[in-house]
């Protein structure tokens, strides 16, 4: 049994008095995409920042590839990282996708894409920039390289978000909600991109409110109910045979 | 009226505007070194680091620039240990004493700019840079001070033009800037109105220079 790519175990997370995630557990391996589910405030969010801790998790361990994010707990500020460096290190192996693109505006589009690799991950300029600009081509923006993310649509701004994810070659790409700031019409873009990378077999871990997709192109799905997991399985057979009251009840509002 | 006189003091303007460009330039340059360290550090969360901070930025907003002004030119003479030490060879001098207090005049108004649109950064691209692994230190120097820098070129130009015309105190302790030459040109002739007005006209070539270059710095940076 090989190591899994990302692994979460026991996860808790509060805000406060405010019980956000009371023991998640999820096992993600090489291509796994799996789509988390769950009504706002489910804590579904909450669960893929602390992946990368932008969110510190209250408790539970997190390895990636293997390796244990270490953490211990300050009196102060409850519980923190042991090595802020080892959480940079992991992060740079992790990508992001932001619900709000979070593309850095003072630069343009192929800088935002070569930033990371360049300043984070050392690749050289040059390298870098040549593969940025296939990666452009790729999620059709090449053309608009050198504009600025304030002169793109919001579904152009989220396809240079992902390039700028592929660029560091994550081993797990993070997708919170990529579509739920789109307008409708701009959301179909986006997700045939993410479709085109589910099949060229990238770890993806993909917080969304797309059925559709989650049903079609992910091969595991996560139910999120108050902070714990109500229903999980593939997604052909907990779409059809739900298990959980509250899972039934969920795709029934939200078909 | 009699604008002759103007004409023919020309020279003796130009050395005035000089001296008024020079002194400005210099105390902006040393002030923006003031403040950007300082505008970072008002905003740390350790007492010890923002308070001296604090303290500067406070004294130095809430007080007269002349005031400051008095306070190193005429109140360092007071210390005789000071006046013992190496450091007299420059407190002697006016022009080292206008270029300390103006530069330590806009550095802390200036440091408050930085710290604002430093708080303003759009929380999203700071986490973005968090997530690509980026250090504390790298996000600073390639996501938040070049994006705030930016966000601050308007309120940034407006503190050079108070600091233009602050400058014309200068000639309170003996520089002859702009001010300081309509002021002797206005013994000389006794003509003030003429006088005055020459050092208005300077002080407005130098006021619409810096608008107009930052209005274009400013457009380099728009992208619609």
């Amino acid at each position: 049994m090989n190591v899994p790519t990302l692994s979460i175990k026991n996860l808790h997370k509060s805000f406060a008095d405010n019980h956000v995630l009371k023991g998640v557990d999820l096992e993600a391996h090489k291509g796994d995409v799996i789509s988390i589910l769950g009504a706002s405030g489910s804590g579904k969010s909450t669960l893929l920042r602390c992946v990368n801790l932008l969110e510190t998790p209250t408790s539970g361990d997190i390895l990636v590839n293997g390796e244990l994010i270490k953490m211990k707990q300050d009196k102060k500020r409850g519980a923190i990282p042991v090595s802020i460096k080892q959480v940079e290190r992991i992060r740079s192996r992790l990508a992001m996708v932001f619900q709000g693109f979070n593309l850095w505006s003072h630069l343009s589009v192929l800088e935002n894409v070569i930033e990371a690799p360049v300043h984070v991950l050392g690749v050289p300029k040059k390298e870098a920039i040549a593969k940025a600009e296939a990666l452009l081509q790729r999620v059709g923006l090449y053309e608009r390289k050198d504009y600025y993310p304030e002169q793109l649509s919001g579904g152009q701004q989220q396809r240079v978000a992902i390039a700028r994810a592929l660029a560091v070659e994550p081993e797990v790409m993070l997708f919170d909600e990529p579509t739920s700031a789109l307008d409708p019409e701009l959301v179909g873009e986006v997700l045939t991109v993410m479709r085109d990378l589910a099949e060229e077999g990238r770890t993806m871990l993909v917080v969304t409110h797309e059925m559709a997709f989650a049903r079609d192109v992910s091969n595991k799905v996560l139910f999120l109910h108050q902070g714990l997991v109500e229903e999980q399985g593939k997604p052909e057979d907990i779409f059809t045979n739900p298990t959980s009251e509250r899972f039934k009840q969920f795709i029934s509002t939200v078909y | 009226m009699d604008f002759s006189i103007i004409l023919n003091e020309y020279p003796f303007y130009l050395e005035g505007l000089w001296t008024t460009t020079w002194l400005v330039a210099a105390s902006l340059l040393i002030g923006l070194v003031i403040a950007i360290p300082a505008g970072i550090l008002r905003s740390h969360s350790n007492w010890f680091i923002k308070g001296p901070v604090w303290a500067y930025m406070y004294f130095f907003r809430g007080s007269p620039l002349l005031v400051q002004l008095f306070l190193i030119y005429y109140g360092a003479a007071q210390f005789d240990s000071l006046r013992d030490s190496w450091l007299w060879y420059y407190f002697q001098e006016a022009w080292f004493c206008a270029l300390l207090a103006f530069a330590l005049n806009t550095g802390a108004y200036t440091a408050e700019i930085v710290r604002g649109v430093i708080s303003t950064m759009p929380i999203g691209e700071l986490e973005a840079a968090k997530a690509y692994g980026m250090s504390r230190w790298q996000r600073l120097r390639r996501i938040t001070l070049p994006n705030s820098l930016r966000r601050a070129l308007p309120a940034y130009s407006n503190e050079i033009i108070f600091m233009i015309h602050g400058s014309a105190i200068a000639g309170v302790v003996t520089i002859v800037d702009i001010t300081g030459t309509a002021r002797v040109v206005n013994a000389r002739y006794y003509a003030p109105f003429e006088a005055y007005l020459a050092a208005g006209l300077l002080y407005m070539c130098l006021t619409f220079s810096v608008i107009y270059l930052f209005k274009l710095w400013e457009k380099s940076y728009q992208h619609n």
